[in-house]
């Protein structure tokens, strides 16, 4: 039942993803090309995304665990340091080059386009890379 | 290449990604975050972490399938990145994402509608050298 619910969740981010436009790297560069063919679509996923869970989230947490779990897990930690800010910093950078970025390449996956997959396995290499660089003890990543 | 104005599909279809991050939440007591569910299927600790992790991510791949069956059309996707510029990027965005801790989903979604500071640092961190590195790419260089 977990799975099955686990399933099911995928398929509606994944139809979300789809629908809103972020599946296409043509208009997720255009999001960032505020100096050339800038299209603000971008904004308006981010919007409808946030209400929801927004307020979804704080209903949820109304409950005392999750459906199929015990407890929530959330990551606590407020540490800004130069490992969340370069990280992200190169994760935009690659996210310019590409058009792509994991959420949404994940279920562009499933319209067989070789271009995806060639980009989740290299997004794959950058995870081998990272364990490689630095190593870090077990922590919860987002 | 110009693309089309979609205020509406985008804010329907980011209400369904926030819906899909609310589900997760409520049926597991997870965040949403693409990376952190990709990574943590492929270096998964026991088996549970690793199952549904995959039925996360076959849900999500099943998706422009179920587009194509209501629609007759699969999503657009028009890639102008070269190989080489794919692979590249794709390194880049695993290394980072993973390093940061979170992308657009983790940090994005869910860390700001968590309040998350960290995630309130990152965002706008991506967001700018994105915007940086698109520009580079096609007004500097001419890509």
């Amino acid at each position: 039942m977990k799975y099955l619910f686990a399933l099911l969740t995928g398929l509606v981010f994944g139809t979300g993803i789809a629908i809103s436009g972020m599946m296409d790297p043509a208009k997720v560069l255009n999001f960032f090309d505020i100096a050339g063919t800038w299209d603000l679509s971008l904004m308006f996923v981010m919007g409808g995304a946030l209400v929801v869970t927004f307020i979804g989230y704080r209903l949820v947490w109304r409950r005392t665990q999750p459906l199929f779990e015990q407890r929530f897990q959330v990551p606590t930690s407020p540490l800004i340091d130069s490992r969340l800010i370069g990280g992200s910093a190169l994760f935009g950078i690659g996210w310019g080059i590409a058009g792509f970025c994991p959420g949404a390449a994940i279920p562009a996956l499933g319209t067989g386009r070789w271009e995806v997959a060639l980009f989740l396995i290299s997004v794959t290499g950058g995870f081998f890379i990272r364990r490689w660089v630095s190593p870090t003890p077990k922590q919860a990543t987002t | 290449m110009e693309t089309a104005f979609t205020p509406l599909m985008s804010f329907g279809g980011g209400m369904l990604i926030g819906l899909g991050a609310v589900m997760l939440m409520l049926g597991l007591g997870r965040i949403f975050g693409a990376t952190g569910i990709l990574s943590g299927a492929v270096f998964a600790e026991n088996r549970d972490e690793m199952t549904w992790r995959l039925a996360l991510i076959l849900g999500m791949i099943l998706a422009p399938g179920l587009i194509f069956a209501v629609t007759g059309a699969m999503p657009a996707l028009t890639v102008h990145a070269s190989p080489a510029m794919i692979v590249i990027g794709g390194v880049i965005v695993g290394l980072g994402a993973s390093l940061g801790s979170g992308c657009t989903s983790g940090h994005g979604v869910c860390g700001l509608s968590r309040l998350s500071v960290r995630s309130l640092v990152a965002v706008p961190t991506f967001m700018a050298t994105a915007a940086i590195t698109v520009f580079l790419i096609r007004h500097v260089f001419g890509g």
